[in-house]
């Protein structure tokens, strides 16, 4: 099965970067429709049908957030989260790098339909080079008045700006990227209230993904109907979907949602090497309960996936073959939630803590089958109890590795005793412990 | 009792100082500073650029970063007084970032990742490497980074990259390079050294999607109405 290609169309194709050449490919033709033929409330619904689903993590319909705004003239802002930090996501780069001028396009119309006047693109640090890229494609577009205080002289005001973060996972929650963006330490809010009502600075916020806002040029041209026409009833258009771990061709394929998991993972990205079978794999991002083998014919939905305990979030399928150590993956995930909690609520701070020391502890043959129990039970305190979801993005994997690979975690806290690291010559409460903010 | 009953707001400043005194200290005076003028000028224009100025706190982070090399505490001194803020807001936020160094390191900025993708496909072994060619310390790399003793590299276990596609990869003073192997570590130490451009055939701005130019999988989409040309 081929790819569906939609967002990245002509993805390598010289010059796509360049304002030229993105118009040579009808470029900017959806923003002047939005400026002269649609009205605001059309572009929302038109949106809202088509059923768009955000593609950061959450999967909410993006033209029903775009509606919560209030009506009316007062500051409003358009946040698109490109911090891409959850492990396993590397889409939106690939997106931002070689089509910049889809994204801005997607900011400025999204800005006209809920009457934004200033649109912030919150780039990771990290990705410097990627941002290098996006500034020059922000100068073209406002050299070329598509953005700026009267774009294309239609009296309709849109700023963009690209604000580099400095190297923080959970900047990408919602929350915390404004607080980042306002200035601040990256700390999650209490919600409500939400965004949508009370954002940045104070005042009413839209806040979608790069793949989201990349879709929206595509839905003004072509129309919900035609976007509709792609996927399945609660998954529609295509979705770009980041592939890695033990697959012989890692990377970006955009596909139809809905297509059969193992189609991505073998048809696509050729699949464990050559003798190697698939032993787990996270369906979305490093947040995602992993599955197993036999869900490999699951379609690609939001829908399927979560009745399978699981979910699609970002659409990063990261592959784990029979030569990885199931309570070493769940070691490395748990270590890397205990380094991005921001500390706020102590379910999470601790709860990361302690679930990566005994992890720590089962690979080191230092714990017992007991300990399984407590890791298990740990997880379960955690879900639900804190601000935002990290601590159940960790709680979520960690839970679903102990209960279905349990058999295995059991085997190597035996087989690590028996080589005899396992003496439990001290109390692990004899260790210093480490408590606090563990802020970056 | 609370401080807040019993003390005045001068006491309680005394108070802070009698502990940590850089906590207490107000927004520098602009005029008793010699703030280099490209830097200031760099932290204005971040302001400007903003509906509310503190915005530009993270700009002016890395304005002070790139300028010294890292945050000083004489440079975050210097941010705050531009941005008429106390040098202690500026340092928690500055503490809150793993890109932002707030004590000395070395000069080339290292970051391999040691997350899921990358360490099934090598990532211990190739930072192992790093810290072997640039003479860092392994342990400390992992943790919290470690610098050379000629101060030339800075090598640093670091979460996922978002480019989990050329795993093992690291970022090189802020480029992206992967696959790689123990040898590229070797080769990018030393063209680092000759003040050369590392790995330039394995940086990530060179790479083509994954699935190609595949024109079959480009049939299936529409054509984008024409508007413009
Ligand atoms: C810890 C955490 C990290 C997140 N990181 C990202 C991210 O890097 N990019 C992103 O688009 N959404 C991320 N999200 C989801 C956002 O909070 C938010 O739901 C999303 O940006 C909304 O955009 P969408 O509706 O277009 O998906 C994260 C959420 C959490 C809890
Ligand atoms: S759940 Fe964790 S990351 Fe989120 S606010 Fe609480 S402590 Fe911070
Ligand atoms: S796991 Fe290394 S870049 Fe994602």
């Amino acid at each position: 099965m081929p790819e569906t290609r939609v967002l990245f169309r002509d993805i390598d194709a010289p010059g796509l970067a360049t304002i030229q050449g993105y118009r040579d490919r009808g470029g900017y033709g959806a923003l002047k429709r939005a400026l002269h033929e649609l009205e605001p409330d059309e572009l929302l619904s038109s949106l809202e049908d088509s059923g768009l689903r955000g593609r950061g993590g959450a999967g909410f319909s993006m033209g029903k957030k775009g509606s919560f705004l209030p009506r009316g003239e007062m500051e409003k802002y358009l946040c698109c989260n490109a911090d891409e930090s959850e492990p396993g996501a590397f889409k939106d780069r690939e997106l931002m790098q070689k089509n910049p001028h889809q994204l801005i396009e997607g900011c400025a119309i999204a800005s006209l339909a809920v009457g934004a006047t200033y649109a912030f693109v919150f780039i990771r640090g990290e990705y410097w080079e990627i941002a290098d890229i996006l500034d020059r494609a922000v100068g073209e577009a406002y050299d070329a008045g598509y953005l700026g205080a009267d774009i294309l002289d239609t009296g309709v005001r849109v700023e963009l700006i690209v604000h580099r973060g400095a190297g923080a996972y959970i900047c990408g929650e919602e929350t915390a990227l404004l607080d980042a963006l306002e200035g601040k330490r990256g700390n999650p809010r209490l919600k409500p209230p939400f965004p949508a009502i009370q954002g940045l600075y104070g005042g009413p916020t839209l806040i979608n993904n790069v793949e989201t806002l990349s879709n929206v040029p595509h839905i003004v041209n072509n129309g919900a109907d035609w976007f509709k026409g792609f996927g399945s009833e609660q998954s529609t258009g295509t979705k770009v979907v980041s592939v890695s771990g033990c697959v012989q061709r890692p990377g970006n394929y955009e596909i139809e949602l809905g297509i059969p998991s193992r189609e991505i993972i073998y048809g696509l990205a050729g699949g464990p090497p050559k003798g190697r079978r698939v032993k787990a794999w996270f369906p979305g991002g490093s947040s995602a309960p992993v599955l197993t083998e036999a869900d490999l014919d699951l379609p690609y939905t939001f829908e399927d996936l979560a009745k399978a305990g699981s979910m699609l979030g970002s659409g990063s399928i990261i592959v784990a073959d029979d030569t990885i150590s199931i309570p070493e993956l769940a070691l490395r995930t748990a270590r890397f939630y205990h380094h991005e909690s921001c500390g706020k609520c102590t379910p999470c701070r601790e709860g990361t803590n302690w679930t990566t020391k005994m992890l720590d502890r089962v690979v080191r043959g230092e714990a017992t089958p007991m300990d399984l129990e407590i890791i298990a039970g740990v997880q379960e305190k955690i879900i639900g109890h804190c601000l935002c979801v990290l601590g159940d993005s960790m709680a979520m994997p960690v839970g679903s590795m102990v209960a279905k690979f349990r058999d295995e975690f059991e085997a190597t806290i035996e087989a690590a005793r028996e080589a005899g690291h396992g003496a439990l010559d001290h109390s692990p409460l004899d260790r210093p412990l480490t408590t606090g903010a563990q802020a970056a | 009792m609370r401080p807040t009953d019993e003390l005045t707001a001068a006491e309680r400043r005394e108070l802070i100082a009698s502990m940590r005194p850089e906590d207490a200290e107000g927004v520098p005076a602009l005029g008793e500073l010699d703030v280099p003028a490209a830097l200031r000028e760099q932290i204005e224009t971040a302001m400007a650029r903003y509906p509310q100025l503190r915005s530009a706190a993270i700009p002016a982070l890395w304005a002070v970063q790139r300028h010294y090399g890292w945050c000083t505490p004489q440079g975050v001194r210097e941010a705050a007084a531009v941005m008429g803020v106390t040098p202690a807001y500026l340092e928690a936020v500055a503490t809150f970032y793993d890109l932002i160094a707030t004590s000395p390191i070395g000069r080339h900025r290292i970051l391999v990742c040691h997350n899921i993708s990358c360490w099934m496909n090598g990532a211990d072994e190739l930072l192992g490497a790093f810290c072997d060619a640039a003479g860092a310390d392994r342990d400390d790399a992992d943790q919290h980074g470690a610098s050379s003793a000629d101060g030339e590299f800075f090598v640093k276990g670091f979460e996922c990259l978002g480019a989990c596609d050329i795993a093992p990869m690291a970022s090189i003073d802020q480029r992206y390079y992967g696959p790689l192997e123990a040898a590229d570590a070797v080769a990018a130490i030393e063209a680092l050294r000759d003040g050369e451009e590392p790995l330039s055939d394995k940086a990530l701005a060179l790479r083509p999607a994954a699935g190609g130019p595949d024109p079959s999988a480009t049939e299936r989409a529409p054509d984008a109405e024409g508007h413009d040309a």
